[in-house]
């Protein structure tokens, strides 16, 4: 088994001055929280987990104070229960179909409940699943990116015996959960523990700064290609996630004081060098969770003025409304039905951003405004990294770059080739990663002559 | 406002709420500072020679997040010298002269037993109680429960009691005991004017699984205790109405164990309780419970008409009858309200695992429902969405097959929403028609042993 090593992280990060939403639940808390629930038989809540973690059962462990069991419970389910726990937007999935909303009541606090499990049996026991790992199969799997589909896929495939060997372009592995999660949700230092737990979990291997690559490897920059995995490996993941920030593609944009959401945050969450000193008034473009997200951790951070810019209503936002209630709480303001044309700079310095007003998310004739700015964080999506997934042959994307995977499977058109996550599904949640991370697993196993549908339970 | 002064055994009390004999009324302080908050009586901690006690003496069950379902306890009779009590005891009824004073007694020898009655008499006692239950400790010296449990000698000493006593004698009764009329028969055999039951029941509350001692611990070791608390009030309901049904025993009962509220209070009255008794709930929450105690008595009197708590006493004795004296023709069967269920379906798993099978689900086919264990198929489930505010999405409301239901109530009983679930009467006949009358006119139910024919 590879022994856990640990990514160092700058002790004085940004993130690390905002305050955890919630707190670890103690001993007491979690059962008396754990009580509350009723025990539903066929539990919505069930079915509204993306990876169907047997909920009641798990928090009815929680009760009897049989923590390793609801540690187990959960896991079997999904590996990355720990940080999902904590980043899964429950509002929306299990907590919002709690039968207590119907009943008018507060739901069940399912994901504090479920971080309490994860961190309390592997305190207690960190091999907790690591002990339930198979004999090596002596199979091996090359998986592309460290990020949450990756991690859950080479967990799975590690407890099933087979060789698990991630390649990650940045030096740090954990992908958003490390990079771009917001610190109130989940600190880098936790998101990384996920990463040295799946590592616990038997032959994985994580080669961070190691690109894969179209074509011919530089073997000097330490790369691989596609072909090399293909021919070393006996099945690939690719779990590659999104690429950089979009751009606005309008005047003044390039330069100092204009970021892409993704590549700010991640700087908050890793940089020591990131701040917001003199910073009094930030724009955030977009109306996705990303741009929620960045517009509540500059707040957070004492940024004065926050707005968010964003070119339809509220209303037609895609960041959750729980999301962005939270905002308004932190004083970030919303302007509606505006979009940027230019950037103004003064001595190269911004200053503001022009926006012109528009009607159904298209700009208008109507009088243009500048708000004033001294930093603008661009948050209107992500390119996708189309050529690495295209290099591996039968590989078909769809029309927005998204590579096409069969849904129970997760199998590409190569059927040595999976894929999972925000490449595939456009970007959402990483409890969504992770079950594609599952399901690739499960159909690999498969695939490399074990018995099917021993990876984890159905679901 | 109903009247709630109470007559027991010719003694009158302000109300029916009475402490027991235990902690709460172990120091004339103690005392004072209950009868300022409303209780009508108190059994004071039993006295005859002090005693010395172990630490540490209680032990507790909690059920979910409720605590205290149930307390055991190792604390033996007073460790006080008997002549503080005594002087506390006298202060007590001069500054209260209204509050009923009871002595609880526990001694061993025909001289003890008259000179400790002489002396708590002499102090004011308006009622003896005599401590024939206490299962731990005493016991094991030929005390409390040790006579309990031997209706000679609980008729003996009674005897003597009755004798030097020139007020009223109460029986402290055991339940640990195969059956309850033969103390209480022995008690009235040997005069008592009264029995008060249930003293604790023989207990241990749990076990140190770490250290494998029973709790509650004395450091390396542990004993059985007495427990009490609202998990022992239908074992305490059960065995005082036996003894109030019981027409040839006819004294008035103080009604102990797990009585935490008014409605408790009610209940043991209805079945036959003259006085209650309170203890855990007073060690959980303090005297002040009993203000809501009488407050919603006499309001639930006034709603029913009765004009004093008196009335109140044995209402519900009659109805208390064997088995084989049951209406058999009364029939009831669960009806699901979609417009308050929520969705849970414990209902269902309930009645599937634990009762009859006949809550089904919407759309579900009937090779699915027998595969779940169905083994009746009715048609027409109807397919209702949960309708209630947020409803998830989804149809989730059970739905009761009329004539597979037994009328168990299980469902009801897991159902979380007051209300949602409700038994419905529907009558299998017209007339009366019991088990006995059943045997009497030759009916043997089809089906069992052929020895049996």
């Amino acid at each position: 088994m590879t022994s856990g090593k640990s990514y160092p992280l700058a002790d004085r990060r940004l993130e690390r001055s905002l305050e955890e939403k919630h707190a670890l639940y103690t001993p007491a808390e979690a059962v008396t929280e754990a009580n509350r629930c009723i025990y539903c038989s066929d539990a919505p809540c069930v079915a509204a987990c993306p990876t169907g973690i047997d909920i009641p059962k798990f928090i009815h462990k929680i009760s009897t104070e049989n923590t390793k069991g609801a540690a187990r419970t959960i896991f079997e389910s999904n590996l990355l229960g720990s940080s999902c726990a904590s980043v899964c937007p429950v509002e929306v999935l299990c907590a919002g179909s709690c039968v207590y909303n119907t009943w008018e009541r507060e739901p069940i606090a399912i994901g504090r409940l479920q971080r309490f499990a994860t961190t309390t049996a592997l305190s207690q026991d960190p091999d907790l699943i690591a002990k339930t790992k198979k004999p090596s199969t002596g199979k091996k799997v090359a998986l592309i990116g460290a990020g949450p589909a990756s991690l859950a896929a080479a967990g799975h495939l590690a407890l099933e015996g087979h060789r698990a060997v991630i390649f990650e372009k940045k030096s740090v592995p954990g992908g958003l959960n490390s990079t771009g999660v917001a610190p109130y949700k989940l600190y880098a230092d936790d998101a990384l523990r996920e990463v040295e737990f799946i590592e616990r979990l038997g032959d994985v291997e994580i080669r961070t700064g190691v690109g894969v690559v179209d074509g011919k490897a530089d073997a000097v920059k330490g790369e691989v290609s596609a072909a090399d995995l293909l021919r070393d490996y006996d099945a690939v993941f690719i779990g590659i996630g999104l690429g950089s920030d979009h751009g606005m593609g309008i005047p003044g944009e390039d330069g100092p004081g204009v970021v892409g959401a993704t590549a700010w945050i991640e700087s908050m969450k890793l940089d020591p060098k990131a701040s917001v000193a003199g910073v009094t008034r930030a724009i955030v473009v977009g109306g996705g969770n990303t741009a929620i997200d960045a517009a509540r951790e500059l707040a957070q951070l004492g940024v004065e003025h926050v707005s968010m810019v964003y070119r339809r209503d509220e209303a037609a936002m895609s960041g959750y409304a729980h999301e962005m209630a939270g905002a308004y709480k932190e004083r970030v303001e919303l302007v509606e039905n505006r979009q940027p044309v230019s950037v103004v700079r003064e001595k190269g310095a911004v200053v503001g951003l022009q926006v012109a007003p528009t009607t159904g998310g298209k700009p208008t004739d109507g009088e243009r405004e500048t708000l004033t700015a001294d930093l603008i964080v661009i948050a209107i999506g992500q390119a996708r990294l189309t050529q690495l997934a295209s290099a591996f042959p039968g590989v078909e994307l769809d029309d927005k770059g998204r590579v096409r995977v069969d849904e129970a499977t997760c199998r590409t058109g190569n059927a040595k080739v999976y894929a999972g996550g925000d490449c595939v599904n456009g970007g959402k949640e990483v409890v969504n990663a992770a079950q594609h991370g599952k399901l690739a697993a499960r159909a690999i196993h498969s695939s490399l002559g074990a018995a099917p549908g021993s990876t984890g339970k159905a679901n | 406002m109903a009247d709630l002064r109470i007559k027991f055994c010719g003694v009158e009390s302000p109300n029916p709420f009475w402490l027991a004999s235990a902690p709460p009324t172990n120091t004339g302080d103690q005392v004072r500072r209950a009868f300022d908050a409303g209780w009508g009586g108190a059994v004071w901690k039993t006295l005859g020679n002090p005693i010395a006690n172990v630490s540490s003496r209680l032990g507790g069950v909690s059920y979910g997040s409720t605590k205290l379902m149930g307390l055991n306890n190792i604390e033996l009779i007073t460790d006080r010298p008997l002549a503080v009590n005594l002087r506390e005891m006298a202060e007590v009824k001069k500054k209260h002269p209204k509050n009923v004073l009871i002595a609880s007694l526990m001694v061993e020898t025909k001289e003890e037993w008259k000179e400790i009655i002489k002396k708590v008499v002499d102090v004011g006692s308006d009622l003896l109680e005599l401590n024939f239950g206490c299962p731990h400790g005493m016991c094991e010296r030929g005390m409390g429960s040790a006579v309990g449990q031997e209706p000679k000698v609980l008729e003996e000493i009674t005897r003597w009691a009755v004798e030097y006593s020139s007020v009223p004698v109460i029986i402290k009764l055991t339940p640990n005991i195969g059956d309850i009329l033969e103390p209480a028969y022995a008690a009235k055999k040997g005069g008592a004017h009264a029995v008060s039951l249930i003293n604790t029941v023989k207990s241990i509350v749990g076990v140190d699984l770490d250290n494998m001692v029973p709790l509650p611990s004395v450091g390396d070791a542990s004993t059985n205790g007495g427990y009490c608390g609202p998990a022992v009030k239908p074992i305490a309901l059960h065995l005082l109405s036996q003894i109030a049904r019981e027409k040839d025993i006819n004294i008035p009962i103080s009604g102990i164990g797990g009585i935490a509220n008014w409605r408790d209070a009610a209940e043991f009255m209805a079945l036959g309780s003259t006085t209650v008794q309170v203890c855990t709930a007073v060690m959980h929450y303090g005297y002040r419970i009993v203000e809501d105690m009488a407050e919603g008595l006499s309001d639930y009197l006034d709603s029913k008409g009765m004009a004093s708590a008196q009335e109140l006493v044995g209402r519900a004795v009659p109805q208390y009858k064997e088995w084989g004296d049951l209406d058999m023709n009364h029939h009831v069967v669960a009806k699901i309200s979609p417009d308050k269920c929520i969705g849970c379906q414990l209902c269902y798993v309930a009645c599937m695992d634990g009762s009859h099978q006949c809550i089904h689900l919407p759309g579900m086919s009937d090779d699915e429902k027998r595969a779940r264990g169905h083994v009746a198929f009715p048609k027409d489930v109807p397919d209702v969405m949960a309708l209630a505010k947020g409803a998830p999405a989804g149809a989730r409301v059970p739905f009761v097959h009329e004539e597979e239901c037994v009328g168990c109530n299980l469902c009801q009983l897991v159902c979380p929403v007051d209300g949602c679930i409700t038994m419905e009467t529907k009558r299998k006949g017209p007339e009366r028609l019991t088990w006995n009358d059943r045997v009497e006119s030759g009916y043997v139910v089809p089906g069992g042993l052929d020895a049996s024919k």
